[in-house]
């Protein structure tokens, strides 16, 4: 399981002046699912394509299972993807879609036809196998295009945000049958999305991007509870950050002087560095607490059992606050209030900015 | 639709096709002159022009000429159109813009121009410069078409059958030409039909090997004889079933789009 799969020793990939791509190394296991996540723009499609051999690194090398790859063109590779338009081929049916790599090849007509309608079937699609793909659903085609992807049975398998197209209830479908895949497969999955959500409920390990520099590398709950730069804090959802300076330190904690006021974070700094400390929408929560401030209330946000509300400092800047919903009667959380929001000093992270 | 447009549609239709069905009337009078009332019907002219050996050559020719410059004004046409759709370069605005000009210039000056060509380079009067002539006038006509279908594909499709083990010349084959096909049809079929119908360009190129349009004129020029209006006949039957095919061809693909 820990035998390193791909690795990625100082790639770069330069488009003329611009850089997609900078010196990103990342090592990915056999069996592990990763998710690479990141706004638009950040290099993680680039990424994935150079995987693919669709897009040649500029520098540094790229090797799977043990072989540099950089000069195998994409159709000697085994290296399905997933495209986000899906790419299926609209003048064949969805078997012969999923026949497509194994005709390629050179499989005869009979064995391809079994393998295709087996992997039909086990998408739960084998009754639609004569039909034109532009017959059949949006979650069907979904299946199709996995199907047509893992036919062969390749040891990596590439997604490139599959699930945007599709609708909500969908997604959460087409997330389970994905990590249940993968579990059951046993093999590699590199997972390309925007979606913090889709990352952190599929992936064992997330990649963070950010303008072509792998920003963080942990597994989901390291990159929530403990990010490393202000900007994967920041990406990673609902983090309250609260930038400063270390005015004091003791054993195994420091003093941030911020704007809003001195508070207690575990962890070490030199004094006088710039430093922030990042407190999670779910753990600053109201009342006192060993760290405290007052925000008023600005407006709140329904999705479901959770509540998150945004506040506003006394500087104005924004908070947010995470809170059961049937919890909320009790928390005088209606617009316009001044209330108390506090937390523990273990419950805090420090955040050194290095730039 | 209201009445106005209803009327106005069959007035524009009436103007365009009413000459031809009254040629085509005229194909079966049996008075020379084309003179109401029509004095009688008949098939003399058909079996007149069926029995001159002049008709068959000149149809023979045509066939040849609109047969090979379909296939050859669409396969160039397909690959200048794919060019276009997979690469960028320098002067390729320029590049496109020399495919697309035909019929911008005069078709007289266009004419004159390939007639002097093909006699400096040893070439006028024989069947293969009608057909390179025709190449040129029609190319215009399947870009139009194919490049309308290239610019339907997803951009992954290609990309997609590399990434599933296909070479380039393999998604060529397996992806690019079967998602084209309806459009490369119908650029046969239009293209075909165009050259079957051309009669300027033919008339100067064309020498003594005629083509059935050119043998039209030269008819109309000697005499009344309303063997014209049998020929003409068969000429439309022939350019409008293509042209006809073509549309359909379109039509059903966009059908299945929208869809």
């Amino acid at each position: 399981m820990t035998q390193p799969l791909v690795v990625l020793d100082h790639v770069e990939k330069h488009f003329d002046d611009f850089v997609a791509v900078r010196d990103a190394n990342l090592t990915i296991n056999e069996g592990e699912f990763i998710a690479i996540m990141g706004p638009s723009g950040c290099g993680k499609t680039t990424t994935l394509r150079m995987l693919a051999g669709l897009d040649a690194p500029t520098s540094g090398t790229i090797s799977i299972a043990g072989q540099v790859m950089n000069d195998v063109s994409a159709h000697e590779r085994d290296t399905p993807m997933v495209w986000q338009s899906l790419a299926l081929f609209p003048f064949l049916n969805a078997r012969e879609n999923v026949e497509f790599g194994l005709k390629m090849r050179g499989i005869s007509p009979e064995e391809r036809r079994k393998r295709a309608m087996n992997w039909l079937e086990r998408m739960e699609i084998g009754e639609f196998a004569e039909r034109n793909v532009d017959t059949l659903s949006g979650g069907q085609r979904q299946r199709v295009a996995l199907a047509r992807a893992l036919v062969t049975e390749p040891k990596l398998l590439l997604l490139d945000e599959p699930l945007s197209a599709l609708d909500a209830h969908l997604v959460i479908r087409m997330q389970s049958v994905l990590t249940k895949l993968q579990r059951e497969l046993g093999i590699t999955f590199v997972y390309v999305t925007h979606s913090q959500s889709e990352a952190f409920a599929m992936a064992d390990r997330v990649v963070i991007m950010s303008k072509g520099d792998i920003a963080q590398v942990g597994s989901p709950r390291e990159v929530y509870r403990a990010p490393k730069t202000r900007f994967v804090a920041e990406f990673v959802g609902r983090n309250n950050i609260l930038p400063g300076k270390v005015a004091a330190i003791a054993q195994e904690s420091v003093s941030v002087e911020t704007p809003l006021g001195t508070f207690n974070v575990q962890g070490q700094a030199a004094l006088g560095a710039s430093a922030s400390i990042v407190v999670a929408g779910d753990i600053m929560q109201v009342g006192e607490g060993e760290n405290a401030l007052t925000a008023t209330v600005i407006s709140e946000e329904f999705v479901g059992s959770m509540v998150t509300a945004f506040l506003e400092a006394e500087d104005g800047t924004e908070l947010k606050v995470q809170v059961q919903e049937r919890a909320l009667a009790n928390l005088n959380l209606e617009t316009g209030n001044t209330v108390t929001l506090g937390w523990a000093t273990q419950d805090g992270h420090l955040l050194l900015e290095d730039r | 639709m209201t009445l106005f447009l209803r009327t106005y549609l069959v007035l524009v239709f009436g103007f365009v096709f009413l000459p031809i069905v009254v040629s085509m009337l005229f194909s079966f009078n049996s008075d020379r002159f084309p003179t109401l009332p029509m004095s009688g019907f008949t098939f003399e002219w058909y079996q007149t022009i069926f029995a001159d050996p002049d008709f068959w050559r000149s149809a023979k020719n045509s066939l040849i000429v609109s047969g090979t410059t379909c296939i050859i004004a669409t396969s160039l046409v397909f690959c200048t159109a794919y060019t276009d759709y997979r690469y960028s370069f320098r002067g390729k605005s320029l590049f496109l813009a020399i495919i697309l000009l035909p019929p911008t210039i005069p078709l007289i000056i266009i004419a004159l121009a390939m007639l002097a060509w093909f006699s400096r380079v040893g070439m006028s009067g024989q069947l293969t410069s009608i057909i390179a002539a025709h190449t040129v006038l029609t190319a215009p006509f399947a870009m139009a078409i194919i490049r309308l279908r290239l610019s339907q594909i997803d951009e992954s499709l290609e990309a997609a059958a590399w990434n599933l083990g296909a070479s380039e010349w393999r998604a060529m084959r397996e992806v690019i030409l079967p998602f084209c096909k309806p459009a490369i049809l119908s650029s046969l079929f239009l293209t075909a039909a165009v050259s079957f119908d051309e009669f300027t360009v033919a008339w100067f190129v064309s020498g003594l090997n005629k083509t059935l349009p050119v043998h039209v004129l030269e008819i109309v020029q000697g005499t009344i004889d309303p063997q014209v209006n049998a020929i003409g006949t068969l000429v439309f039957g022939i350019s409008i079933t293509l042209v006809v095919i073509s549309q359909l061809l379109i039509f059903f693909r966009l059908q299945r789009a929208i869809q």
